[in-house]
């Protein structure tokens, strides 16, 4: 587990265009320089955003990262939605104390 | 005295990204009170902004995360979304490296505030600006409280915080306007979002327009976070300005609770003594 560089790895894509840019000319390079899980790997990739949320990427680092992906706001919330109906409830960070959002 | 015009509002992204899927007469309301508060900092005579934010790591990060921080700059950068996304373009914003420093060298007397050369402002300075400066034209004094990546700043260290700001504006010659961004309830970028507590927020605001110290710091982090969401954390942007404003009351202009907007959307005044 390895959340503070899935988070800060998510930082530099949204905040830096020059990150964002090597990461769409060769995303595993990119990936390669932080210290990531197969899980959090999978999770970057696709993105999978429930999944993110899930595992306890905090929400408004994850937010910037729906919308730099253009994900429209409904299919984000939904997102997140799915990822606790498939992964279970988030697993750390802020949002594990209340589950999250799980019901 | 200095200080010519403080006040607080909401910062979502919502406001400006979701625009048009809120309920017209409550949008119109906020939106009214926004432009008054662009015409109540301009006729003020300010010629800086400090505007009091809880960024959303768009600056900082947990490598090395200041409680407080200050901007000191030429410009600023921002916003770091998508414009698609926050409806708001990217642009650079004017800022004033030296009078962001006389401001530092008289807070660090009270509190030890980091300071920044550069910063990338997100939705949580870049939507407020939107309304208060929309041409840009006014020179900004970004400053963060960190309300999003626990541990936080303990509340009285924001009332004291925003009382050090105070006796820094107040020993500059330029008029100043502080401007506090946040939340009150909210529980933006989880699957609640949308969900708001008005009955917390009104408890809240009736002891900010108050200015009853001992009201506000009796929020523990535990109660927020059970009754306001983890965004109820932003609530440290408000006591700054009531520390800032010690002994002065605050005048509500406008709550509108937008669920599309995921927040109780406010705008208040607090008056200059």
């Amino acid at each position: 587990m390895s959340l503070y560089y899935v988070q800060k790895l998510i930082y530099e894509l949204n905040r830096d265009p020059l990150t964002r840019q090597r990461f769409d000319d060769d995303k595993e390079s990119v990936l390669a320089e932080y210290d990531l899980s197969e899980e959090e790997l999978t999770a970057i990739r696709q993105p999978d955003i429930g999944l993110l949320y899930v595992l306890g990427v905090n929400g408004q680092i994850l937010m910037h990262y729906a919308a730099l992906w253009k994900m429209p706001w409904d299919d984000y919330i939904q997102a997140m939605k799915d990822g606790l109906e498939e992964h279970g409830p988030v697993r750390a960070g802020l949002y594990a104390r209340t589950g999250g959002g799980a019901v | 005295m200095t200080l010519v015009f403080a006040g607080a509002c909401s910062h979502a992204p919502g406001i400006t990204g979701r625009a048009d899927r809120a309920d017209p007469t409550q949008r119109k309301n906020l939106l009214n009170n926004l432009e008054r508060m662009r015409q109540e900092i301009k006729d003020s005579g300010a010629e800086a902004l400090v505007i009091v934010a809880a960024e959303h790591f768009a600056n900082f990060f947990m490598n090395n995360m200041p409680a407080y921080c200050v901007g000191m700059a030429d410009y600023y950068e921002g916003p770091i979304e998508d414009e698609e996304w926050l409806a708001i373009k990217k642009t650079r914003i004017p800022g004033n490296p030296d009078l962001s420093e006389r401001l530092i060298k008289t807070i660090l007397n009270d509190v030890d505030v980091a300071y920044a050369q550069e910063w990338k402002f997100d939705h949580g300075i870049s939507v407020p600006l939107n309304f208060l400066t929309p041409d840009y034209d006014l020179d900004i004094i970004p400053v963060n409280i960190n309300c999003q990546g626990p541990p936080l700043t303990p509340l009285n260290r924001a009332y004291e915080f925003g009382r050090a700001l105070r006796k820094a504006c107040d020993a500059v010659p330029e008029k100043i306007a502080i401007v506090g961004t946040g939340g009150i309830s909210h529980w933006p970028c989880t699957p609640d979002s949308g969900k708001i507590n008005e009955e917390f927020d009104r408890e809240f605001l009736d002891h900010f327009l108050a200015n009853d110290k001992a009201g506000m710091l009796s929020f523990s982090d535990e109660e927020t976070y059970e009754r306001g969401g983890q965004g109820g954390f932003e609530i440290r942007t408000f006591v700054a300005i009531a520390g800032a404003c010690e002994g002065a009351k605050g005048d509500l202009w406008c709550y509108e609770p937008i669920p599309i907007y995921a927040v109780g959307c406010t705008v208040a005044s607090m008056e200059v003594l």
